[in-house]
């Protein structure tokens, strides 16, 4: 049994990315998730793998995308400005099918908005970001046991599905500290990389490319991206149901408000109130089915999210106008206390 | 159930470290913690402020809005935080520091509201010991005896673990330091 250990969110992604296998890290700074450069760099020549402070965030991806041709489990991380900056690469690296891992600890936007932890990147993260039909697997952790492990699972499954995959966290995650255990890292059976640059001498030449000109030829391109994203569906929804059973009233959150959930849950079931909490782990794929049937139990919903009303948006579309779904959110990196949600889930019941 | 505190003072004073090693001691004495360090534009002689829950569950929040007990350094952190202090909350304060004259508040040490209060001399003690930096040490002494957390022991390990290998040959001054703070408190 491992012993428990005590880190920042932003070092338990750069430990786990590194005990994993990634071997090549590019990146640009900025607050709140620079802990993961600093540690990368401090970690990637321990290992013998590359750490490269780029000199933008458009830098940093379009490595990302040479290291992964090559063959290299690459990463790259940033907080949501950035993020949009490395949009275009993004959109590269599905074209050219290429897997990677890329870390977005999001702060306030829009612009540069400022450090605090927010979730206003749901719609970018889920929804494309950048141009064309495609998607991301895209995951979101709630405390660091969830850091640890989901990095390591995103270097697998975007090995697994040549598809970039993201850590969707957040600047209360990546600067927090609390105790996890760092589990082992065991592989699993991927598919051999037949596909990786690196040198054709005695073979024929390979190419990686998102450009497809011939008649019907990038429909079919994009319809092969899409049978990846349906087995997806399939095969690797994650979530988490807290005390739903008996619930009338669910709320749904993911990340840093789940937590905040959580806490407003066990305050409200001390109330006497039955009221539960429902999680998506995976925001695509998003646990559709999941709440479908609890919607179709009768229950109501409230979502709760760190902007706006994003994620309510794929709830309302999961329950189809079954049940009633109320939203609760705090924006500009302000936080949420439980008892604002104990409250709203009062006047709810 | 979540036991919050909230540690607030200047810049430079060791504010997150106090922090730190109050969690990593949790996690120590078998808890589940949380740490949550300020991490806007503070620099020294700026605000610092951290947020440490521990509980015998998995933590929910890492963030509170009334905590249960404060560990206060000056007198700017008294005034924004004091306010949101549970009612029954205790206050840990740097009585070298803070007092109702020195931060210009109307007598909140003899408020007989609810509070439990703690002055502790902290930074005489500190400098005493050479050093006014040793002062969050002595209230990490006074916290231990107050929250009965852990024993010293257990605060020597967390001590270890937690500082800059850089800074071990102060080990010793700052466990002196811890003592000091420790033995100085008499929990009600």
């Amino acid at each position: 049994m491992n012993k428990r250990v005590l880190m920042k969110g932003n070092e338990v992604i750069a430990e786990a990315a590194i005990r994993a296998g990634c071997r090549f890290y590019a990146g640009y700074p900025i607050t709140p998730q620079n802990e993961i450069p600093e540690y990368m760099s401090k970690r990637m020549p321990e290992v013998g793998g590359v750490f490269i402070q780029a000199e933008s965030e458009l830098a940093a991806i379009n490595m990302v995308f040479g290291a992964s041709a090559a063959g290299a489990r690459a990463m790259t991380s940033s907080s949501s400005p950035g993020i949009s900056l490395k949009q275009e690469g993004i959109s590269f690296l599905v074209g050219a099918e290429l897997p990677a891992v890329i870390v977005n600890m999001q702060r306030g936007g829009p612009g540069l908005g400022n450090i605090s932890g927010s979730q206003q990147d749901y719609f970018q993260a889920v929804k494309g970001g950048g141009h064309g039909d495609y998607k991301l697997l895209v995951y979101a952790p709630f405390n660091h046991q969830e850091l640890w492990s989901l990095t390591m699972r995103a270097f697998d499954r975007a090995d697994e599905y040549r598809n970039p995959v993201m850590i969707l966290a957040d600047g209360v995650l990546g600067q927090m500290m609390e105790p996890f255990t760092p589990t082992d890292y065991n592989p699993p059976e991927l598919p051999p990389k037949d596909w990786v640059l690196d040198g054709c001498k005695g073979r024929p030449p390979r190419v990686i490319k998102s450009l497809y000109l011939g008649e019907g030829e990038l429909e079919r391109h994009t319809r092969k991206l899409f049978s990846k994203y349906k087995k997806m569906k399939e095969k690797d929804v994650l979530y988490e149901s807290y005390e739903t059973e008996d619930a009338d009233l669910v709320i749904a959150a993911f990340g840093i408000a789940a937590r905040v959930c959580l806490s407003a849950v066990r305050m409200l079931r001390e109330k006497g109130c039955r009221v539960g909490l429902f999680r998506p782990i995976t925001l695509f794929p998003f646990p559709e089915k999941e709440i479908q049937e609890i919607a179709s139990a009768g229950k109501r919903f409230l979502v709760v999210e760190l902007n706006m009303g994003q994620m309510v948006e794929d709830v309302k579309l999961s329950v189809n106008g079954m049940t009633e779904v109320s939203f609760y959110g705090r924006t500009g990196g302000s936080m949420i206390f439980p008892e604002e949600i104990v409250q709203e889930a009062e006047r709810m019941l | 159930m979540d036991k919050g505190i909230i540690i607030a003072g200047s810049g430079g004073q060791g504010i997150l470290l106090l922090g730190r090693l109050i969690a990593y001691t949790g996690m120590l004495a078998g808890k589940n913690v949380t740490w949550f360090p300020s991490y806007g534009a503070e620099m020294r002689g700026g605000t610092a402020n951290c947020t440490v829950v521990i509980s015998d569950e998995v933590v929910g929040s890492p963030i509170i809005e009334r905590p249960d007990m404060l560990i206060i350094l000056n007198c700017p952190s008294l005034k924004k935080f004091i306010s949101r202090l549970k009612p029954e909350g205790s206050l840990i304060y740097d009585a070298s520091l803070v007092s109702s004259e020195k931060c210009g508040m109307n007598g909140f040490e003899d408020d007989s509201s609810s509070y439990r209060l703690y002055g502790v001399n902290a930074s005489d003690e500190a400098s005493a010991l050479g050093s006014i930096k040793f002062a969050n040490m002595v209230l990490f002494g006074a916290f231990l005896k107050i929250s009965g957390l852990a024993n010293l022991t257990v605060a020597e390990e967390a001590l270890k673990s937690t500082l800059a290998s850089r800074h071990h040959h102060l080990i010793p001054t700052n466990l002196e330091a811890i003592r000091r703070g420790y033995e100085g408190v008499n929990p009600s």
